[in-house]
């Protein structure tokens, strides 16, 4: 049995009150979970100790749980409260799970991004539940007067066997409520989890299926206008003037502006990121109405700095790459010594180009700024940040200002930047009326804050045994420099160099599904794949004898995201022996394999291309995946597949180019995902059981499949490929 | 502007509306049904579909003006109490991930079923061809559609 306080630094994570109209609340933190320091006590935000979720038990025994957090499509609505129940020791049925209601003065919403929801909630929602059941003891103890310690719970009824005594969960809420919260409780132990780990459906799935308003653009109000925006169609290119008198005179349109979205001196924050200053805003009764007005605006842009191209992008960052910095991210031993002494070099440059998020929501906001108060709503990653930017553009106390949050299509990191929001308010204090902003599919695609473009070189020195003695990286993206020096091989190898660099650029970038990772890793594990042939070595033996040696001479700091050699070992091997691996390709399928850490959990991907097909066709991949304890595997696993199709999608597929900072591709006829008939045929899933505490599952799977689609082409055709788009370099996925 | 009278989820609704206007506007920003959802506008993503008559298309490259006679069903009138065999495969294999184009392959794959019920991977592969989902709920999706097709025909 684990016993945790429930107060830390004499603040209480926990929280509770009657019910009105009967019953059990408890408030809780939850990020509960942190476990700081003393030291780190000083740096963390208070926010952290608020309460910000709630569970409710109503005196029929149904229990409630609110949950603060949005949902971009990671299931945590239906995975967090599972976490809670667990505990609680209630029969799932009788759970409900609700957003919370959206007061920005009660909840401290925590940032969705990173895979870290569960992480970090993980201990704070556990101690909710928990509390909750030692509460109900305490009332039942008491009402029968009984030891506590002889009364046991299970499925939301509370008995003391002795005495013959039993009562639900509802009868003793209301007592429950006067009770003292414990200031500590007493956790599960794994063992006697069951509702963690087992397979548990989207709490919304009913809604999804037959098409409930649930989406920010999904949003009716009484007096609602719909605003459209049209900004610069180049990046460089700034707002100069316009003739709207066409545009306004067309049916149901109501104004035509420019508007400062972004005005000199106005505070921003980081999630202002890719902000466009100035563009002009189309208002109508409807969306048709909007984007016809839009066609027949006339407006003038003038040329504000550089017009940009892929080229120029693509040449800039080579460059780069042949310089040098006196001032590594990291070197270990003495690189150039070991390349004189090596006798098999093998140097190669990746690349990769800009994307767009193309989350199928487009961007899109609810705004009715009025007056002295603002009231917004819409898919939004960070509240906080918006109502920060909308203080300071609005010049409107925080307190006035309430934002709501929907569940979002689709986020993949697009909606951490919540420019669309302040547009969406600047043009209802505008037209003193509530608006719901629509971007096009073209504004939304056009409009910037892509994953940045990148370009690595990778150099690796083997001796006459083919062991890997030196190892030089040099990394360089726009906006962002790419490496994560601590990581594999950094460890690895007793010869190792880390340099990068960033170039600056006026095409806006952002994170994206798996920041960095979603480049690098490709780029690594496929070169690895060719050392580990220069070395005559089977691929996953030569990554497990690497991680042999990392675990002798470990890196950094796991809980810095930093990595554990042995887990990914773990991972890797178990990948191996689900695969059937023998490196021998006897079973005729080409295959390729990669691995990788991001996001504190540890992916190892095996990927078979179907047999004689030409062009090649992604058969099956099975996917080894170390994130600790798994809350909900059939959501987890939904997690992993998304990744997987999302990661072959982009490196083969997609791409964001520009000519004159203008992007080339604007809507799914010129920039081409991924779709049904070349996503693999099958896609199996293994988790390594090792009851330590869970990490998310958000991004880690896209990363590594990049590689081991590399790998497998090269089985397959003999060609490597360096540069994603791999459509560009032949032969392609059919 | 002009009138025009449609049959919607068995229906009769009036708009006024310009004759150019897509259904997909028409049905969300007149009517306020919004399960059939906006994608790209250009019949590229497969978000907007509905039946017209028991045909799956693209509601937004689909003028009011001609719809005339034919029926109109979207994702809120496909089952009564979101019952259809495909919302229930739907739920069952836990397909969604934002959920937000799933409405779009639902309609699409039971105007598929209908015409074909027992179909093969290839041929649910190529009739879904135009439905993307950015999540990657592929695997899924197929699944689903074939759950569905047993059901059908169970």
């Amino acid at each position: 049995m684990t016993l945790i306080k429930t107060t830390f630094n004499r603040r209480s994570f926990i929280k509770s009150s009657a019910l009105a109209g009967g019953g059990l609340v408890i408030g809780f933190s939850w990020l509960a979970s942190c476990k700081p320091t003393p030291e780190q006590v000083n740096n963390m935000p208070k926010e952290w100790f608020d309460i910000n979720g709630f569970l409710k038990i109503g005196e029929n025994g149904m229990v409630t749980i609110m949950s603060p957090n949005p949902e971009i499509g990671q299931n945590v609505k239906t995975s967090m409260p599972m976490i809670v129940a667990d505990e609680l020791d209630v029969d799932w049925n009788n759970v409900l799970v609700e957003q919370a209601p959206l007061n920005t003065d009660i909840f401290q919403r925590q940032l969705a991004g990173g895979s870290q929801s569960i992480r970090a909630s993980w201990g704070g929602l556990r101690m909710a539940g928990a509390t909750a059941r030692h509460m109900l003891i305490a009332a039942a103890a008491e009402a029968w007067q009984v030891p506590a310690s002889e009364i046991t719970t299970e499925a939301g009824m509370i008995t003391h066997i002795a005495s013959n005594k039993s009562a639900g969960y509802g009868e003793m809420a209301s007592k429950a409520a006067t009770m003292e919260v414990p200031e500590e409780v007493s956790l599960k132990e794994i063992k006697d989890f069951d509702i963690i780990g087992t397979d548990r459906r989207n709490v919304d799935g009913l809604k999804l299926v037959t098409g409930k308003p649930l989406f920010g653009i999904d949003i009716q109000e009484e007096g609602m206008m719909i605003a459209m925006i049209v900004h610069p169609p180049a990046f460089g290119m700034s707002y100069k003037s316009m003739d709207a008198e066409s545009a306004k005179s067309m049916p149901g349109i109501k104004d035509v502006f420019p508007i400062d979205v972004y005005p000199e001196g106005m505070e921003k924050q980081w999630s202002d990121g890719g902000a466009i200053a100035k563009m002009v805003a189309v208002v109508g009764e409807t969306t048709w109405q909007c984007m016809q007005a839009k066609k027949a605006l006339k407006v003038e842009w003038e040329k504000s700095s550089t017009l940009e191209n892929t080229a120029g992008h693509d040449e800039a960052l080579a460059k780069l790459l042949n310089t040098s910095t006196k001032e590594p991210a990291r070197s270990d031993g003495n690189v150039v010594k070991a390349f004189k002494s090596a006798s098999q070099i093998i140097e190669r440059t990746f690349s990769a180009p800009f994307l767009a998020h193309n989350t199928m929501e487009p961007m899109n906001f609810y705004a009715d700024v009025t007056g002295e108060r603002a009231i917004l709503n819409g898919p939004i990653q960070t509240p906080e940040f918006l109502e920060k930017s909308l203080a300071s553009r609005l010049d409107m106390p925080v307190e006035k200002i309430d934002i709501q949050m929907t569940r979002m299509g689709g986020g993949f990191g697009r909606r951490l930047y919540g420019t669309f929001g302040v547009e969406a308010a600047v043009i209802s204090q505008k037209m003193q009326a509530p608006i719901k902003l629509v971007y096009s599919r073209e504004d939304d695609m056009t409009q910037g804050t892509y994953r940045p473009t990148y370009k690595v070189k990778y150099k690796a020195g083997l001796d006459k045994e083919g062991n890997l003695i030196a190892w030089h990286v040099k990394g360089a993206g726009s906006n962002d420099d790419l490496i994560f020096e601590n990581r594999f091989p950094a460890g690895a190898v007793d010869n190792y160099l880390a340099e990068k660099f960033s170039l600056e650029t006026n095409v806006t970038t952002g994170a994206w599904r798996a920041p960095r990772s979603n480049f690098i890793a490709g780029a690594e594990q496929a070169f690895i794949d060719e050392v580990a042939e220069a070395a005559g070595k089977d691929p996953i033996e030569f990554r497990l004898e690497l991680f042999d040696r990392a675990i002798k001479s470990p890196v950094g700091d796991p809980e810095k995201n930093d990595y554990d050699p042995k887990r990914y070992a773990g991972v890797l091997k178990l990948v191996k022996e689900k695969s059937g691996w023998d490196g021998s390709m006897k079973n005729g399928a080409a295959r390729g394999v990669s691995a990788y850490y991001c996001h504190n959990s540890y992916v190892a991907q095996v990927l078979d291309l179907a047999e004689d097909v030409n062009p090649p066709k992604v058969d099956k991949v099975w996917c080894a995946v170390d994130c600790g304890i798994v809350i909900n595997p059939m959501a987890a696993k939904n997690q992993i597949e998304g990744g997987i199709i999302d990661g072959i999608g982009h490196a083969t597929y997609s791409q964001m180019t520009f000519e004159d900072g203008k992007p080339q591709q604007s809507n799914f006829d010129t920039y081409r995902l991924i779709r049904h008939k070349e996503a693999p045929k099958e896609i199996e899933s293994f988790f390594v059981d090792n009851g330590i505490d869970p990490t998310g599952l958000g991004e880690p799977s896209l990363p590594p499949i990049i590689g081991a689609l590399a790998n497998a082409l090269y089985k397959a055709t003999g060609q490597r490929h360096y540069n994603q788009p791999f459509i560009m370099e032949k032969p392609v996925l059919g | 502007m002009a009138n025009f009278s449609l049959k919607v989820n068995g229906k009769t609704e009036q708009v006024d509306v310009d004759p150019t206007t897509p259904m997909l506007w028409v049905l969300r920003d007149h009517l306020k049904m919004v399960g059939t959802k906006f994608g790209c506008g250009i019949a590229q993503c497969g978000a907007c579909t509905v039946h017209l008559g028991d045909n799956a298309v693209r509601s937004c490259q689909l003028p009011v003006s001609a719809v005339g006679e034919q029926s109109i069903t979207t994702i809120e009138g496909l089952s009564e109490n979101g019952d259809h065999p495909v919302q229930k495969a739907w739920i069952e294999e836990d397909v969604y991930q934002c959920g937000y184009c799933q409405s779009g392959q639902i309609m699409n794959a039971s105007a598929f079923l209908k015409k074909n019920p027992n179909p093969s991977d290839e041929e649910i592969e190529n009739a879904m061809h135009g439905n993307i989902c950015r999540c990657g709920t592929y695997t899924r999706i197929k699944k689903a559609i074939k759950n569905a097709a047993s059901t059908q025909s169970a």
